[in-house]
């Protein structure tokens, strides 16, 4: 445990991060507080049944098909002797480049009745019209489900698949020579071990797939976010909206809680790590329909999509193209980073805080600051500028008094706020990853430095940091990847003649036309793919 | 690797000072030679005309694409807000900003001479650009057809047509129309039966509908005149338009819907003369036809003649309601898309 003063200084600042990470959320509550009631009945009367019980199915549908894709392809990965493993081990991961909205407009367009797939089936059968054949709409809850847990499952599978490699194989040997079997030792120990980190995966996959807005909007799926968007854009009433978002994040919140209840005490660390596996050696048969499954999954999120991508730019692509889009490719790149490296260092502060304070709410800041995840991007756009707007105001306006040029907008109209929002938006994936990665070290340790006399910046630097370096690489890439992607933030703060790949590219889609944005989408693959390959150039890494 | 992340905590503060620096570095402040706009116009579609006014009075325009929540940004920024000219494309969208009174009035000659009296506000705050029609593709199976958007609720369309979300702004403004022409019960019960009408459910863009039509799918869709402009121009769609006929609704009597793009002068604008210049300049000849040859739209003024390829789909009569009454309509017509369940 760390020293009195010690704990109350970083108590301060930590407090100090979660009531300003909090600001906007609260802002956004009060102002769905004054929300009047008869836009509520009219949507309670007419759609919000429909709305509600969609997004139930969705992010339950979405929840457990990727704890399905992603568990099972981890433990193959980990425990297996499945074939071209050091392969699949990364490619696994590739999908999480794939912005949604891409994949989305990709595959719906493909399986489209009028799409390629149905219309070389029309031409190959004879069929004529939809009465002649049955064939899958894409463009429903199911289809919406599917797609999305397409680009979802691998932050379960990467999450999961760290757990399982960290975890202590002696817990599994001793559990083999206590008479389980290699499968059930896997099911009855390893599983509940990577529980925590398998927890927050299926978590942050819950709340990507209920503030989704752009994806559910080509299936036709109508959802909470689809009545968000209606009664601030449609209805003009932004109070409302707030409301709903409230909902929707308290719901959210519910869940978290929920889950959190349901696994506390249990403890899961060892002292002596012991990463050697053992390798579960599949029979051939079993190992064709191992690795079919795995490739599965890697082509349906990565290599079909990317494909139909490339095709795009082939016929669609030009110099002209790429090399207007450098400048908006280095903005992408300039916001992630920063993004990615300010979260990872507020998800250290508190989650390290939360790890070795005396303080009864330790876990308080951690909770709260993982709540902006669950707000529609363009919903937080909004809670931001109503948030720094007056602060703007409070700076001219002392600027004015003591004679200085008034400095404009100088937080809500700048990168500042697209970046803060980043930060209050993909804290839970930061948090949950390195709080995941912590609870991995054993307790022991956090007492071992002290007793030798060896202080809390050495007992940091030389224990917990180095311990954690693989969940503070995984939690920067994942938030690097979400900034890169993300769209409707940036799309509503930007300042003038500030493009990113994103915002380009959703210009060209929402006219219909992203062939001429494929070059872009390819961009923000490969430049979301590039973290993923270094980070798995060292699978020991 | 293993110092990355002890030197991500130790460089907090310079972190924090590189972060302040870039904040001062994107601070935008008004400019003599400049002019902002805040645009629902994808920036490629208006930059030949902005590129242009810039080559003829040296002021460089910069543009926002601001798709959604425009009039929140605007209301949130206030009088700091940059923006001086808001570029929309549907006339809700032009009151809402009246509404909510961040434009301001823009007495000019110039644009009262140009844009016919329908086309913008008695009280001189907005003003449209462009008009676009809803127009009703019907198939070449069907041969010629005079088709009025009351016969989309025809039963012996049952399972034939094909449109994109009720929700959509450009459908939202056509049951305005309907409201303020049969009122709120025919139009109910108009939209019920056109949702039983539908081949499937609302879905896609407007080209969408068309290549619907191209695959047997449906035989009718809804969709504006300026996508089928695009996509003849597009190699890989034009077989779509070609399986369809573009027909003008309620020639008979009332005329077709039309919608427009518009643009209105900011409340705050910190550039005004630069603005009105820049308005002034979207209305005159030479831009209103480059506008009408890139985006295939109708020009506003009637002494610009459109595309020659818009213009061979011919003439048609256009519905004379005024487009304050659309706007006025739109949320009730809301409410009845919702009451129909029309997307469910």
């Amino acid at each position: 445990m760390i020293a009195k003063s010690q704990n109350s200084f970083w108590r301060a600042i930590c407090y100090l991060i979660a009531i300003t990470l909090l600001t906007p959320l609260v802002v956004l509550l009060i102002q769905g507080g004054r929300a009047s009631t008869s836009l509520f009945s009219h949507l309670w009367q007419t759609v919000l049944p429909d709305y509600i019980a969609n997004t139930l199915i969705l992010g339950v549908g979405v929840v457990l098909l990727s704890l399905v894709f992603g568990v099972i392809s981890a433990a193959l990965i980990v425990y297996t002797n499945v074939k071209w493993k050091n392969t699949l081990r990364w490619l696994l991961m590739l999908p999480l480049a794939m912005p949604a909205y891409i994949v989305a407009y990709l595959y719906t367009d493909f399986f489209d009745y009028a799409g390629p797939v149905q219309r070389a089936l029309r031409t190959l059968f004879e069929w004529n019209s939809p009465a002649d054949y049955m064939f899958f709409d894409l463009r429903t809850l199911g289809g919406a489900v599917i797609i999305i847990t397409f680009v979802l499952y691998p932050y379960i599978y990467m999450l999961a698949r760290t757990a399982f490699e960290e975890q202590d194989q002696n817990l599994l040997r001793a559990s083999r020579t206590l008479g389980y079997s290699t499968f059930q030792s896997l099911i009855k120990v390893a599983l509940p071990l990577a529980r925590p980190a398998i927890a927050v995966a299926a978590s942050l996959v819950l709340m990507e797939a209920l503030a989704d807005f752009a994806t559910v909007q080509y299936f036709a799926v109508n959802t909470l976010t689809t009545a968000i968007y209606d009664t601030w854009l449609g209805y003009s009433d932004l109070a409302a909206a707030n409301a709903l978002a409230s909902v929707l994040m308290l719901f959210i919140f519910f869940v978290i809680v929920i889950e959190r209840r349901a696994r506390a005490g249990q403890l899961h660390q060892s002292n002596r790590v012991n990463k050697n596996q053992q390798l579960i050696i599949l029979p051939k048969f079993w190992q064709i329909i191992a690795s079919t499954f795995c490739w599965f999954l890697v082509i349906a999120g990565f290599i079909l999509p990317f494909s139909l991508l490339v095709i795009m730019v082939w016929e669609y692509g030009s110099y002209e193209q790429l090399l207007s889009l450098i400048p908006m490719g280095s903005n992408s790149i300039k916001i992630a980073i920063w993004a990615a490296s300010l979260t990872v260092v507020v998800a250290l502060i508190i989650s390290l805080f939360k790890r070795l304070s005396n303080d009864r709410f330790s876990a308080l800041p951690l909770h709260i600051t993982g709540m902006g995840y669950a707000i529609p991007g363009t919903v937080l756009a909004m809670a931001m500028m109503s948030t720094f707007a007056p602060i703007d105001y409070m700076i001219n306006d002392i600027a004015a008094y003591f004679n200085q040029p008034e400095p404009g907008l100088l937080l809500s109209g700048s990168i500042f706020a697209i970046i803060f929002s980043y930060i209050v938006r993909f804290s839970a994936i930061a948090n949950g990853t390195i709080d995941s990665g912590i609870s991995q070290i054993s307790k022991s340790l956090d007492n071992a430095p002290s007793s030798l006399g060896v202080g809390l910046p050495k007992m940091l630097t030389k224990v917990h940091l180095p311990l954690l370096k693989p969940s503070i690489l995984v939690a920067w890439l994942l938030v690097f990847v979400e900034t890169m992607k993300e769209l409707p933030t940036v799309l509503l703060l930007r300042p003038f003649n500030f493009e990113t790949l994103s915002t380009q590219i959703y210009q060209l889609i929402s006219d219909e036309m992203l062939e001429q944005g494929a070059l872009g989408a390819i961009f923000i693959v490969i430049l979301g793919l590039l973290p993923i390959m270094w980070l798995n150039r060292d699978p020991k890494a | 690797m293993s110092l990355q992340a002890t030197k991500i905590v130790s460089n907090i503060h310079i972190v924090n000072a590189l972060l302040l620096s870039l904040i001062f570095s994107f601070n935008v402040n008004a400019n003599s030679d400049e002019v902002n706009v805040y645009s629902y116009r994808q920036p490629f579609l208006v930059k030949p005309l902005f590129d242009q006014f810039t080559d003829d009075t040296g002021i460089k325009v910069n543009v926002v694409f601001s798709k959604k929540g425009m009039s929140e940004r605007l209301a949130r920024e206030g009088k700091y807000s940059p923006a001086d000219i808001l570029l929309t494309t549907d006339i809700s969208r032009l009151i809402e900003l009246k509404d909510r009174d961040l434009i301001q009035v823009n007495n000019s000659e110039v644009l009262s001479q140009a844009i016919p009296s329908q086309y913008r506000s008695s009280d001189h705050t907005w003003f449209a650009l462009t008009t676009r029609v809803r127009n009703i593709y019907s198939s070449k199976r069907l041969g010629d057809i005079a088709i009025n958007y009351e016969d989309l609720a025809d039963p012996k369309y049952k399972g034939r047509i094909c449109t994109r979300s009720g929700k959509h702004a450009y459908n939202v403004a056509l049951v305005a129309s309907m409201i303020a022409e049969h009122g709120e019960a025919y139009t109910q019960q108009w939209l019920e039966k056109f949702k039983a009408n539908l081949a499937r459910k609302p879905q896609g863009g407007d080209r969408n509908q068309v290549q619907a039509i191209h695959q047997n799918l449906c035989d009718i869709a809804l969709g504006n005149s300026y996508y089928f402009g695009q996509m003849l121009k597009d190699e890989n769609q034009k077989a779509w338009t070609d399986a369809v006929n573009i027909n003008f609704p309620n020639q008979s009597d009332r005329g077709a819907h039309v919608n427009v793009s518009g643009m209105a002068l900011a409340k705050h604008s910190p550039n005004v003369n630069n603005a009105k210049a820049l308005m002034a300049f979207l209305v005159s000849k030479p831009a209103q036809q480059l506008y009408a040859e890139i985006n295939m739209e109708y020009p506003v003024r009637s002494d610009v003649a459109p595309s020659k390829l818009v213009a061979s789909w011919g003439s048609f009569k256009a519905d004379k309601l005024p487009l304050e009454t659309i706007a006025k309509n739109r949320a009730l017509a809301l409410k009845l898309i919702d009451k129909a369940l029309f997307d469910l």
